[in-house]
């Protein structure tokens, strides 16, 4: 390992720009002649809108244009799309209702868009959308998750009991067999809370119409610019692929919410050309909650079978899952393809089924958000496990322990066949780390000062790297999952990297600048990482699942392999050697068994000037593309261990340990991973103790800022015990496995276990407040502190 | 945020005469729930009076038996105060825990109290120190000010200037924060004073800041945590919200007056 090659902890070359105040994010972008937009939004729940009258609003200062849905339709521009299609049990496509980028005679939730205002300031476009008179014939809502079947509401006309799909995985029949031999079987039923995002950055737009060439421009907070640009163009129409730049610069944190295309780059794009300036929106926070697409949100009954051994045979779930008012860009796999592949966990579980049912509610669209479906099933799993072994009376640890699969590969019954992977390794690291065997000493010691100590095991699996093109093709995605990458080596050896992956907090400039360094032998700061730039980087899916490294730095690995072949050519004839001859090591390039060589920088200026070998013989230049299709998603996997104290009185949770031992398989950059990990730690905690969007019955967000929606704070975690095992992963050329969402997916089991297991009973939902625990403890009829 | 005139009066005579002539005004203090407000457009003034540039409105004394702030001290200020700490530990702890370093750099005294925001900490350290609030007009004791949410004894133009606190022998604040705004879900605010114990709850109350007789009788008689056994107050004179309701907060109320207590007596 060189000093900045691959498993160096390198500091991350970005983090001076963004730290000095250096980055430039969408919103620092300012074109001449730049107009605003500000979008008029559904104060209800459901309504029909009767009339818009835009008459006052148009002649006030500054107003340029206002547009509502007849505008867009007028100019055929189409609704956002779901590009996933998910068929029912039956048979039947899900039932997609229209989504129009303005409202076209109804909304459906808070937020919703109605007429955008483009004035010359974004006060006055403020003040022109008050003066819109909005005739809204109010109609009944539905917000609630369990309930959105039953309700008299119908949020679109294609689903007249708001069900998008019925939709099943895994053999039924098998599973009925393995309850009806079951010598036990627990029962659980969850709520995974509903998340807003709330990246730091939130959503911004500017779109740009050169009419001399007829081009157009969108800055956008994207994790995925190409796919952004080729939703526009090919399904919404906006513009053609080929006339359409889309720039994602700086992004400031995603974590799924910027995957999507929404109605405000759609609307900036095509408003652009309307007005003939460019136009800019920024979201303000109060719209951000509103209108980022949310995430979580189901509602569970599950059922586990155990045998006379205590080995689990049998797993059934049935979850309703709330998708909102509108079909979000991926929404249709998150609680489908994202879920229920992930339900056997870590564990050998012959027979799994899962019944899920997407509704619709008069909610904000529901979307990935780190981890996406796989922290629903992993709280699904690691709630009924911990369960099950209380009931039995084993350990849960040693219950795990016993019920991990072992052998790989490993078919599940529900579609993943596991490649790699030692579960026990990582148990029994945590179990050490976590001092596991004193636990009982320190609970009696917290018990001691009236307060009530619990430990909580999470054994989790995600599947990552998404992934195989024919395999997600196969289960409806509208695209392939692949990614591109490029590497330019310039005459002076320094090398450009453009990449289809696309960067908003990950640290890319650094970890795959560490794989070239560590590849081609040259400095790291001889290595620039492009990305985010339609007209730099010729396509790409961009940045979600966990799939940077095990399939963004895959394709950079393969197109270095290519440049390493060339560069052997342009040895050879440099050299007056054959090519077979030819070695690549340390950075030079040498004839075998002699002390001839080139340095990669003399290559590259050989390749360049091609004064050494003719034209025809081999081209010159030296610069390679490479696409890379993975053989199958990636499965990191590991045990976090949580402790917490309960304070009875008060009912306040304090996570006194945490312990994550992950396999992330090759690690390029531990710091960086390390990071991801308490990120994403952070997160789930966020989710299992604090977090959560709650809707009125009128579909009111009563969670519509941060004096209500509680996000996680430095003071509410603990110092992180990070480990590591690593088994590599096969499926791809760097033994990666991916890490950006482990600790999301790992972190809201274990909370809730711990919390569980300190209050003696498993009556507690997420986020389990101070108030919720308070109320737990109660019932659990735990010793209180003297009043 | 709607346009509006911004006037910075340097006295507190110039400040009321501006309030006199000015329509649909609002005085702007540190401006942490004011500018917040104008910026969502649920507020919009005509006239904002700065009252940031009043020196008078500044300083903390002690005379004799009673420490005096100036209303446009910050929190930040009177929680590293010298004379604070050394006079009344517990307000300049209280201050400590108001908000984040931005709030406590920018938020006043003097916009607290007049706000009465009923999760807001000083209204229940008033109440409790049995402060007296000094206006350009008039004296107004704590237990006439506070009125209810957002409510007090000021009137249209009306400015606080300094409030003067009673130096008690013991106090302390227990505040329960709410996990998301950090303002106070229960605050509980214990003075022992030479004439009684005073007891008051910021955050509980569905009429806001207020005294609990019965803890206030018990505690006079005997000012220790085990005094408080066996008294509840009501749980319909509560607030209630998804964080908390009623019987939670009612239950809370308890248990920070018995940890204020509990390190009143420490102290």
């Amino acid at each position: 390992m060189t000093a900045t090659g691959i498993g160096a902890p390198v500091r991350r070359k970005e983090d001076q720009r963004f730290v000095t105040g250096q980055g430039r994010y969408v919103d620092d972008f300012n074109r001449p002649g730049q107009a605003y937009a500000y979008f008029l939004r559904s104060p209800h729940a459901h309504a029909t809108i009767r009339s818009i009258d835009t008459g006052p609003a148009a002649i006030m200062p500054g107003v340029i244009a206002i547009f509502t849905g007849d505008d867009l339709a007028a100019d055929k521009i189409g609704g956002l799309i779901c590009g996933w299609m998910i068929h029912s049990k039956d048979g039947s496509p899900m039932k997609a209702g229209p989504h129009p980028a303005l409202a076209q005679g109804k909304v459906r939730y808070v937020g919703d868009h109605v007429a955008v205002v483009i004035a010359e300031t974004l006060a006055q476009a403020k003040d022109a959308a008050e003066a819109i008179v909005v005739d809204y014939d109010m109609l009944p809502a539905i917000a609630d998750t369990a309930q959105a079947t039953k309700a008299s509401v119908q949020v679109h006309e294609v689903s007249p009991d708001n069900t998008v799909f019925n939709w099943h995985l895994g053999n039924k029949d098998e599973t009925e067999a393995a309850f009806a031999r079951a010598k036990h079987v627990t029962t659980i039923d969850l709520v995974n809370n509903r998340l807003v995002p709330n990246a730091l950055e939130p959503r911004a737009a500017v779109g740009e119409y050169d009419p001399g060439t007829d081009n157009y421009t969108l800055y956008t907070t994207s994790q995925n610019p190409h796919v952004a640009r080729l939703v526009l163009s090919a399904f919404i129409g906006v513009a053609p692929e080929h006339k359409l730049r889309v720039i994602a610069p700086d992004v400031g944190g995603g974590f799924g919410s910027k995957i999507f295309i929404y109605a405000e780059e759609t609307v900036c794009v095509w408003a652009a050309k309307k007005v003939k300036r460019p136009v800019k929106w920024t979201s303000d926070r109060s719209e951000a909650f509103l209108s980022d697409a949310h995430g979580r949100d189901h509602v569970t009954h599950a059922e586990m079978a155990t045998d006379e051994n205590g080995k689990i045979i049998g797993l059934r779930v049935h979850t309703i899952a709330n998708l909102g008012a509108y079909l979000s860009t991926f929404s249709s796999s998150v609680p489908t393809y994202l879920y229920a592949p992930l339900l056997s966990g870590q564990y050998d579980i012959p027979a799994i089924y899962c019944e899920v049912d997407g509704v619709y509610t008069n909610t904000a669209p529901v979307d990935a958000y780190r981890g996406a479906g796989r922290p629903e099933a992993t709280f699904v799993v690691e709630r009924l496990v911990e369960k099950a072994a209380r009931e039995l009376g084993q350990d849960p640890a040693e219950f795990r322990r016993k019920n991990y699969i072992t052998q790989f590969p490993h078919a599940t019954p529900v579609i993943m066949t596991y490649d790699t992977g030692d579960y026990a390794a990582s148990l029994d690291k945590a179990l050490e780390l976590a001092d596991y065997k004193n636990f009982q000493q320190r609970k009696q010691d917290s018990a001691l000062r009236g307060k009530l100590r619990g430990i909580g095991f999470s054994s989790y699996i995600e599947a990552c790297g998404i992934a195989p093109s024919q395999a997600v093709g196969s289960l409806g995605a509208g695209v392939g999952l692949w990614e591109s990458a490029e590497v330019r080596v310039n005459p002076t050896g320094s090398v450009e990297v453009l990449t289809g992956s696309h960067s908003h907090g990950q640290g890319h400039e650094t970890t795959f600048a560490q794989l070239v360094s560590d590849r081609l032998g040259i400095p790291i700061d001889q290595v620039s990482i492009v990305h985010g730039d339609t007209d730099k980087v010729q396509f790409g899916m961009g940045t979600y699942g966990s799939r940077s490294g095990a399939v963004g730095m895959s394709a950079i690995a393969k197109a270095i392999d290519k440049v390493i072949a060339k560069g052997k050519k342009v040895a050879a004839h440099v050299l007056e050697a054959s090519e077979g001859d030819i070695e690549f090591k340390d950075g030079r390039f040498g004839v075998a068994g002699t002390d001839r060589s080139l340095a990669f920088g003399e290559v590259a200026l050989q390749a360049y000037i091609a004064h050494k070998f003719s034209g025809q013989d081999l081209e010159p230049g030296l610069k390679e593309g490479a696409f890379y299709d993975p053989t199958n998603f990636t499965f990191p996997a590991g045990v976090h261990i949580c402790e917490v104290e309960i304070d009875p009185d008060t009912g306040v949770t304090k996570i006194e340990r945490w312990t994550a031992v992950d396999d992330f398989g090759v690690i390029i950059n531990p710091m960086i991973v390390e990071g991801q990990v308490h990120g994403g730690i952070a997160q789930g905690v966020g989710q299992a103790l604090l977090e959560g969007a709650v809707y009125d019955q009128s579909g009111q967000l009563i969670t519509a800022s941060f004096n209500d929606y509680c996000m996680p704070r430095a003071i509410d975690l603990p110092s992180f015990q990070v480990g590591m095992t690593v088994t590599p992963c096969p499926s791809n050329p760097l033994g990666i496995k991916g890490c950006g969402e482990a600790g999301a997916i790992a972190a809201p089991p274990a909370v809730i276990n711990a919390i569980t297991d300190a209050l003696g009973h498993e009556d507690i939902a997420m986020p389990a407040t101070p108030q919720a625990v308070w109320r737990a403890a109660q019932k659990a009829n735990m010793p209180m502190a003297a009043e | 945020m709607y346009a509006f005139e911004y006037h910075r009066p340097t006295s507190v005579k110039e400040a009321a005469s501006l309030a006199g002539q000015a329509e649909d005004m609002k005085f702007l203090a540190g401006g942490h729930t004011l500018l917040p407000t104008m910026k969502l457009r649920l507020a919009g003034p005509a006239n904002l009076i700065d009252l940031g540039q009043i020196a008078e409105l500044r300083g903390i004394e002690r005379a004799g038996d009673a420490l005096t702030i100036g209303a446009m001290m910050k929190h930040g200020e009177v929680a590293n105060s010298a004379e604070v700490k050394q006079a009344v530990p517990a307000l300049a702890e209280m201050a400590e825990l108001i908000g984040d370093p931005h709030v406590r750099n920018r938020g006043t005294i003097g916009g607290s109290i007049a706000n009465n925001d009923p999760s807001a900490d000083y209204p229940a350290a008033c109440l409790a120190l049995n402060a007296t609030i000094v206006t350009n007009q008039r004296k107004i004791a704590a237990d006439d000010f506070f009125q209810g949410i957002f409510t007090t004894a000021l009137e249209e133009g009306e400015i606080i200037t300094h409030v003067s606190f009673p130096i008690p022998s013991q106090a302390a604040y227990a505040k329960f924060r709410n996990p998301a705004s950090r303002y106070a879900l229960v605050g509980v605010f214990v003075a022992k004073h030479a004439d009684g114990v005073r007891v008051a709850v910021t955050g509980a109350g569905s009429n806001g800041v207020f005294r609990v007789q019965e803890m206030e009788q018990a505690l006079s008689a005997n000012f220790t945590p085990d005094a408080l056994n066996g008294i509840v107050v009501a749980e319909d004179e509560m607030n209630s919200d998804i964080h908390a309701d009623a019987a939670y907060r009612a239950h809370l109320v308890g248990v920070m007056a018995r940890r204020a207590v509990e390190a009143a007596t420490r102290a």
